[in-house]
Formats: structure tokens, sequence, C-alpha cells
């Protein structure tokens, strides 16, 4: 088997900054004491006038990023996925989101592949959260190429966005020719069976559980929503008309992610089983983030299962 | 400050509190205590110091406002009104469903409203923004922002209190209303953030101490400001409801609107008040 590359979509995002960096001058990049770890420190390394420590004071950093924005310039700001849209949510809402600033928000070591540091910042909420702010766009890109594109896509988005990544390396996926667009699913492969809608890490369990499934014989879309807000509803309805059946898959609660956006969407424009993989409603603990996932059922194995599941409940 | 200049501004501090009562009075609800406190400030600021057009009130190079303490948006409307970005008609539609004069500031829909206010603490951090931008951008605005001394007991205000004198945003001019009551009471008795002055000087800024119903005061603070080569935090002692008599120094009237009758006895001392100047 070949060897597989893998790299964090942290890293992309951090290599992003860079190359956008060295192309416009035009923005500012912040970070909250975290930027070796959110890579923000990539851009403070190349360009060190651009870049602003906020110290560990996130709501204080949304605050001065909505009063940049205000005064009409690009502006980035990191910090973790549980401090970021957590403590922050509601400078996030009020300052940013109310006036439609366009303030970009890095939100890296999303979910519960943070691993080791456990439950305190294993963010599993963070798009339940910021789905639920009007003006707000998500994207969670599912490799370090996605990553790199969105970025690049998201600074020339005219409102508040929230970009989530995470720690662990995680499959490259996409090749450097790949279109991003806010707004826009890909299908990965084509199937009639059953429609697997992913995102972030799961994209790649996603693409393995269509292998699994298709040696059992079972036909599987796969599709890769990168951008849960605003969704891209036609290409859910699309899926639930020609497959009847429907499986999302998520590193973050099945409350409020892409399974409840899904869930929402199909419940009003076409109804079939809609099965939610994500963690069920509880916290995380510490652990190496490959066998958390293991752990938390949050592999190609069990959106396998899943799909068997939902195609079991067609009518 | 001449003679002419402090009439002048005393006058139109003077129509800017009727706007605030009419404004409230029509609205039924709203803050005129911590308005009336502030309306001095207010319109020293947009009637002697800032660069400000009323008709080109998206100018990027215009001196930028924030009203940290957004629940006395009707002091801002006010003032805004009487300097000319808005018909002083619109006074009476505040709060009222489809106006564009929301309870709490809106920057998208108010002409002359920099920034969206209301949740108390973040507006500061808005203002550090702008002021950093400025600086970052190499342009020459100059931001300034009103908080509460009830909102100053929000953290967020210190973080941006900490980081404006770190990277010495000396282009931002804060004023502290402090009028001394709260919702709950008496600054003191609920939380008090005294010595104000003290906080801000520990936290790298420079300070002045005034009476922020004194335009002759104010005037000599922004002087200091303008000199500082840190932020500068102005300790702006004021009278909650200054101007109608029944308000002033009464906690009952943070957040109440005047019925008819006090509504007509407020316009009527305020009326007297302008003739006799």
């Amino acid at each position: 088997m070949a060897d597989i590359k893998t790299v964090a979509t942290r890293v992309g995002y951090g290599e992003a900054l860079v190359e956008l960096g060295k192309l416009r001058d035009d923005f500012i990049v912040m970070d909250a004491d975290l930027a070796a770890a959110t890579q923000t420190g990539k851009f403070k390394a190349a360009f060190p006038e651009r870049f602003y420590d906020c110290g560990i004071a996130e709501q204080n950093m949304l605050g001065i990023a909505a009063g940049i924005a205000a005064t009409g310039k690009k502006v980035i700001v990191s910090s973790f996925a549980m401090f970021a849209a957590g403590r922050a949510f509601e400078q996030i809402r009020n300052s940013v989101c109310y006036p439609k600033l366009p303030v970009i928000i890095g939100a890296t070591h999303a979910g519960i592949s943070v691993g080791e540091d456990g439950a305190t910042h294993q963010c599993l909420e963070d798009i339940a959260l910021m789905r639920s702010l009007p003006n707000m766009t998500i994207i969670n890109p599912a490799d370090a190429v996605e990553a790199k594109k969105a970025v690049f896509a998201a600074i020339e988005h005219n409102g508040p966005a929230y970009m989530r990544f995470g720690r662990y390396a995680v499959p490259v996926i996409f090749g450097d020719d790949y279109d991003f667009k806010i707004g826009k699913a890909n299908v990965l492969r084509e199937g009639g069976d059953v429609a697997i809608i992913a995102t972030g890490l799961m994209v790649d369990e996603a693409l393995k559980a269509y292998d699994i499934l298709k040696g059992e014989g079972i036909s599987a879309r796969v599709i890769n929503m990168a951008t849960i807000k605003p969704l891209d509803t036609e290409a859910v309805i699309a899926a639930a008309r020609d497959t009847g059946a429907i499986v999302t898959a998520e590193e973050h609660s099945v409350i409020g992610g892409l399974g409840s956006a899904v869930c929402e969407t199909l419940s009003e424009a076409c109804p079939v089983p809609v099965l939610k993989l994500g963690v069920y409603d509880r916290f995380g603990y510490s652990g190496p983030a490959g066998k958390l996932l293991d752990e938390f059922g949050l592999r190609a194995a069990n959106i396998a299962e899943k799909a068997k599941a939902a195609i079991a409940l067609k009518k | 400050m001449d003679g002419k200049t402090k009439l002048e501004l005393q006058k139109t501090a003077c129509k800017i509190r009727m706007g605030i009562i009419h404004g409230v009075h029509a609205a039924k609800s709203g803050h005129p205590g911590g308005s009336l406190s502030v309306a001095d400030i207010l319109t020293y600021l947009y009637f002697k110091e800032m660069n400000i057009d009323p008709a080109d009130p998206k100018n990027p190079n215009r001196d930028r406002f924030v009203l940290s303490k957004g629940h006395a948006a009707p002091a801002l409307y006010a003032t805004l009104a009487e300097r000319g970005y808005f018909d002083k008609q619109e006074l009476f539609s505040l709060r009222h469903i489809g106006s564009f004069l929301q309870g709490h500031p809106d920057m998208k829909n108010t002409p002359g409203v920099d920034m969206s206010t209301g949740s108390l603490g973040q507006g500061i951090s808005a203002a550090v923004g702008m002021a950093l931008s400025a600086k970052h951008f190499g342009d020459s605005y100059r931001v300034f922002a009103a908080l509460g001394d009830g909102e100053i007991e929000e953290g967020q205000v210190w973080e941006a209190a900490m980081f404006a004198a770190n990277k010495k945003l000396n282009n931002l001019i804060v004023f502290v209303d402090l009028n001394g009551l709260q919702i709950d009471g008496t600054i003191e008795e609920v939380n008090s953030a005294r010595p104000v002055d003290k906080k801000f000087e520990a936290f790298g800024w420079n300070t002045a101490e005034i009476d922020g119903n004194d335009f002759e005061q104010i005037e000599k603070a922004l002087a200091a400001a303008k000199a500082s080569d840190k932020p500068f935090a102005i300790i702006a002692n004021t009278i909650k409801g200054k101007g109608v008599s029944f308000m002033e120094n009464s906690v009952g009237w943070h957040g109440k609107a005047p019925d008819d009758e006090q509504y007509a006895q407020a316009i009527a001392e305020l009326e007297t008040a302008l003739a006799a100047l």
C-alpha cells in the first residue's frame, strides 16, 4: 500500500496565511497566545509587523477584530475552537454577526481529535453555536488542500466566516486543481443506495466507508460538505431524492451540527431516513486522537453500519 | 473657551437633552438617566472636537465614536439629529417597529453610528480595533468612546485597556461617564470599580478626572489627551439625569420613560433652561 500523505488542516491554514500575505498586505492576523499551535505563527514569522497577539483574551480579540473590520479592513483571528466559538460567542454574535462585519475566525483544535488535552479543549459544540448566528458562514475543510483554498475564498467573502480546523494530521484527499467554492458541496463518489454526507476529517472516513459498502454490494454517494452554512440544500435534497437514505458524519455533537442542518432541510423538503453519526451528547476525554476516534465511533466502519441501517429504514 | 462658544455648546446640549426626552417618551421605554449624563460629552465631541461630515457619514478618514454604553442610544441619536445626520423628527420613532433608531445603536442602518453596541464591554474593544487599524494602515483619524461606570465591571473592558496600552494606541480617547449609579443601585452598593483613574493608570493609560458636565473641563482634558503618548481615559464625573430635576441622581430613572405629565414637565424645564441661556 502506498504511503498516504497526512497533514492537519490547521497546517494548510497556516500555509495559506503566508501565501496570502505574499499576495496582499491589506489584512491583519491576530491570535490569542496560541500562534504556534494555531499555525498563525507561520504568518507572524513571515510578516511580524502585520501580526498582533491579543494575549489570552479571546473576547477582546473578537471585539478588536470587529473594530478593524468596521474601518473597512480585513482581519483574520485565531484561537482554539473552544475559546473562539465558546468563550467569545456573544462577541461574535453582537459585535461581528449583527453588524455583518467581515471577520474571519480561524478556529483550530476543533473536535475530539485534539486528543490528550481532554474534554475542556475538545470542542464539539462550535458548529451548533456558529450555525445559530444570522450572517455567519461556516467552513469545515476535509483536508489541508481544502483548508488552504477555503482561506483564499474566505478573505474575498463579504461577511463573517468561521473556519474550523483540526490538530490531527489527516489524509490529503484533494489535488491542487481542486476548485473550492463557499456553499458548494462536492460529490466525491457516485452511488444510488444511500448518501453519506460528511464534513471535516469524516470525509476521508466516508470514502473508506464507500469501499467497505462497495465490497458488500452497496452503492453509496459520498458528499463532502465543507460549507455547513449556508448549506448546499440542493445537493442535500438531490441526495435524498436519488438515494432515499442519508447518513451524516461529523466530528461534532449530533446536536446542532451538520446532521441537524441536513435534517432541518430534509424534514421540510424531502423527508427520508437520516441517521446521524457524531458525538452523542457527551464530553470527550484524554487520549491519542486516533484512539479517541475509534472509541467515539467516528470511523469508516461506523459510517458503513449507519448506512446499512439507513437503507433498512427506507420504505 | 470663549463665552460665545460655551453658550452655543450649552444651547446645543439643551436641545439634545430635549431630543433624548422626546425619544424616550415616544418609545415609552429606554434609558434617559445615562443619556442625560453623557449628553455634554457627546455635544462637545460632535460639535467641537471630531473631524466629521454629516453629509458624508462613511468617509474613511472621519474620526470615529463608539458608544460602548449603548443604552445611552437616545443621547447619540439626539446628537446625530442635532448635528444634521438625519431629521430630528426621526427621534419620535425611537424603538418603534421599522425605525432605524433601534433600542441600541445599529451601525448598519443609522447614519452616523460607527459601531453597533449595547452588550456592555464590547464597544471598547471595537474602538481599540479601530484605533489599531488606523495605526496599522497609517490613517490619521482618531477614535473616541464612551463607557459607563457600571459597564467597567465587565472584564472585557480591562482586556481592551491592557491591549490598548501595550500597543501604545494614543489615538484612542475614552470617556468614562461616572454618574455613580447603575440599575441595581449606586456603583458602591453594587460592585464599585473605583478608583477608576488609578485602574486605567495601572493598565498603562494616561488619565484626567473632570466634571463631565462642564465644557471647559472637557476641552482641557481633550487637549491633554491629544498630547498623550498613551491611550487616554477621561474620568468624567457626571450627574445621572442631568438637566431634568426629578431625574437627577435617581436610580429609578436609569431605564424608564416619563409618563405624559413627567414628559411635559421635563420639556418645560429644558425649555426654560434654554431660554435662560
